[in-house]
């Protein structure tokens, strides 16, 4: 298969976005992209949307061709909407991989997208939910925050974790944001507040341990290593990538502490890549709530089982740390549009890969990771990006 | 077709389980609150949710067996705010996994104690909640409540 490069990156910002339509943010982004990479529309060979809930959000289905309408794409080329719940991003990106590697396309344009705020919060919450098991979960009262919720307490229950552990994922994803002018929440916070916060969602999660309600595109021009070397400044290469699954429902996992599909997916990419974990010098991880980020950092397998909680309370995951996580503030404090995520992350690794993310930029970043978990982990897309 | 218990009785407006062939008699056994669970006949295996294909043989030839209807709580989460505008005055109220004396997992609910009170390993037992007059649901409470 042909080896893959990142050529052109574009996000709009993330946040309550009033001003534009889930079109004009989708249109943003591509442009951008395109914009980045030095390409007319006229090039892009392929196109892949990554959104979730579109049909509940905005009503609208049939959303790959709707966007690229918009986008004035070629007529001759195929787009392609991936659902995979919160790793509809990831997905998609991987899907740009495969047309390039099979050699149906030379370059390809992937937007990941949601509009969220165009509800009430409970209908978020509920249009959420479906990516959970309806029948067999949803009825008892069970939401994403209880998920979550009920992994944490297990987490806490084998390993001894605790909020001050929960609490420093928030304070440290929320100290980057601030370095971040595309994202959401502009606010430090300190572990005394967090602590001391009483607005508990499921217990044991409060507000603090929860991602947000997010508008926001991201997009991504790929292009096999050729093309890329020819055309663009600086190509970030993608040297490992997959993608695995797990039981759907949380019930039917063995253990709560841990996701099948992450360390699955972490184990097949890190093997395609031919690297190794110490040589990760920056991640972006899914922060979906504070303990996610936790079991993803013990999970691909950077720091041993159980010590998540105290890795991240050291400071290991810090921006000077030694190995940063989540330097963009993460799904915690950049923002969660649920189908922008995972192409928001790989943006996010080429940035910094690049030397181009500004206050948050890790010294010397020569290799990245992107993690993207979907539902309460039936899906997970690893991707390991390098610099030329 | 499936058919769809009603949601106007008794003015229950939370999700209700579907009535379908596979599912129907486990829900008509929890309405006469007989705690079951669907056994393979084939393979032996005991599983939880009722369907019409064994999980593990794929086999067709199912039973539901009388199950004890005790369990253990493996994990839970205490909600202080509700999903939807049909939860209006019910947190903070415990959504937990169990795991049941025959071994199979289930998301259910604890009730008939404070929630702080539920504890992981904790032994509780089957109560049925009959929330419409065509639907009853199984939840947990201590043992000994």
């Amino acid at each position: 298969m042909k080896r893959v490069s990142v050529i052109g990156i574009g996000n709009t910002r993330y946040g309550v976005i009033k001003d534009r339509s889930f079109l004009d943010l989708a249109v943003e982004a591509g442009k951008k992209a395109m914009a980045d990479a030095g390409i007319t529309t006229d090039e892009v060979e392929a196109f892949y949307l990554g959104n979730y809930a579109g049909s509940d959000f905005i009503n609208q289905n049939h959303l790959a061709p709707y966007v690229g309408a918009a986008l004035r794409l070629r007529r001759d080329i195929p787009c392609t909407h991936i659902e995979n719940a919160c790793a509809s991003g990831g997905s998609a990106v991987r899907e740009g991989i495969l047309a390039i590697g099979s050699g149906t396309a030379g370059k390809v344009l992937v937007i990941g997208i949601e509009k969220m705020n165009t509800v009430p919060t409970p209908k978020v919450t509920e249009f959420l939910a479906k990516a959970g098991d309806w029948e067999h979960e949803v009825k008892v009262g069970y939401t994403f925050p209880s998920a979550f919720a009920m992994m944490a307490r297990r987490h806490m229950h084998q390993y001894g974790t605790t909020r001050e552990h929960l609490a420093a994922v928030t304070v440290k994803n929320h100290t980057n944001a601030l370095k971040n002018p595309d994202a959401q929440m502009q606010k430090l916070v300190s572990m005394e507040q967090i602590l001391n916060d009483n607005r508990v969602v499921a217990d044991p999660l409060r507000l603090y341990d929860c991602s947000l309600i997010t508008d926001g595109a991201s997009a991504v021009i790929l292009a096999d290593k050729g093309t890329a070397r020819n055309l663009s400044r600086k190509p970030v290469d993608i040297i490992g990538f997959a993608q695995a699954n797990d039981s759907f429902a949380l019930y039917q996992k063995d253990d709560l502490t841990r996701f099948d599909a992450t360390v699955e997916a972490a184990n097949m990419a890190f093997q395609m890549a031919g690297v190794k974990r110490e040589d990760v010098d920056v991640a972006e991880v899914h922060d979906c709530f504070t303990i996610a980020e936790i079991i993803a950092i013990e999970d691909l397998g950077f720091v041993p089982k159980g010590e998540g909680g105290p890795a991240t309370l050291d400071g290991l995951t810090s921006l000077n740390g030694k190995f940063a996580v989540n330097p963009s503030g993460g799904l915690k404090a950049k923002g969660h549009p649920v189908g922008a995520t995972g192409v928001g992350q790989i943006v996010e690794i080429v940035e910094q890969l690049r030397g181009e993310a500004g206050d948050r930029q890790v010294k010397d970043a020569e290799i990245g990771l992107t993690h993207n978990l979907g539902g309460s982990g039936a899906t997970c897309v690893v991707h390991i990006l390098a610099r030329c | 077709m499936s058919e769809k218990a009603s949601t106007k009785s008794g003015g229950y407006e939370k999700p209700l389980p579907e009535f379908r062939p596979e599912t129907k008699p486990y829900w008509d056994a929890c309405k006469k609150h007989e705690f079951s669970l669907p056994r393979c006949k084939k393979c032996g295996k005991v599983f939880f949710y009722p369907r019409a294909l064994c999980p593990v043989c794929m086999s067709q030839d199912l039973e539901l067996i009388k199950a004890s209807g005790k369990a253990k709580v493996w994990t839970f989460a205490i909600h202080h705010m509700g999903p939807t505008p049909a939860y209006k005055g019910e947190p903070p109220y415990v959504v937990a996994i169990v795991e049941t004396q025959e071994g199979v997992k289930m998301m259910t609910n604890i009730v008939g104690c404070k929630p702080e009170d539920v504890r992981i390993g904790m032994a509780v037992e089957v109560v049925f909640d009959d929330v419409t007059p065509e639907v009853t649901l199984p939840k947990f409470k201590p043992i000994g409540k």
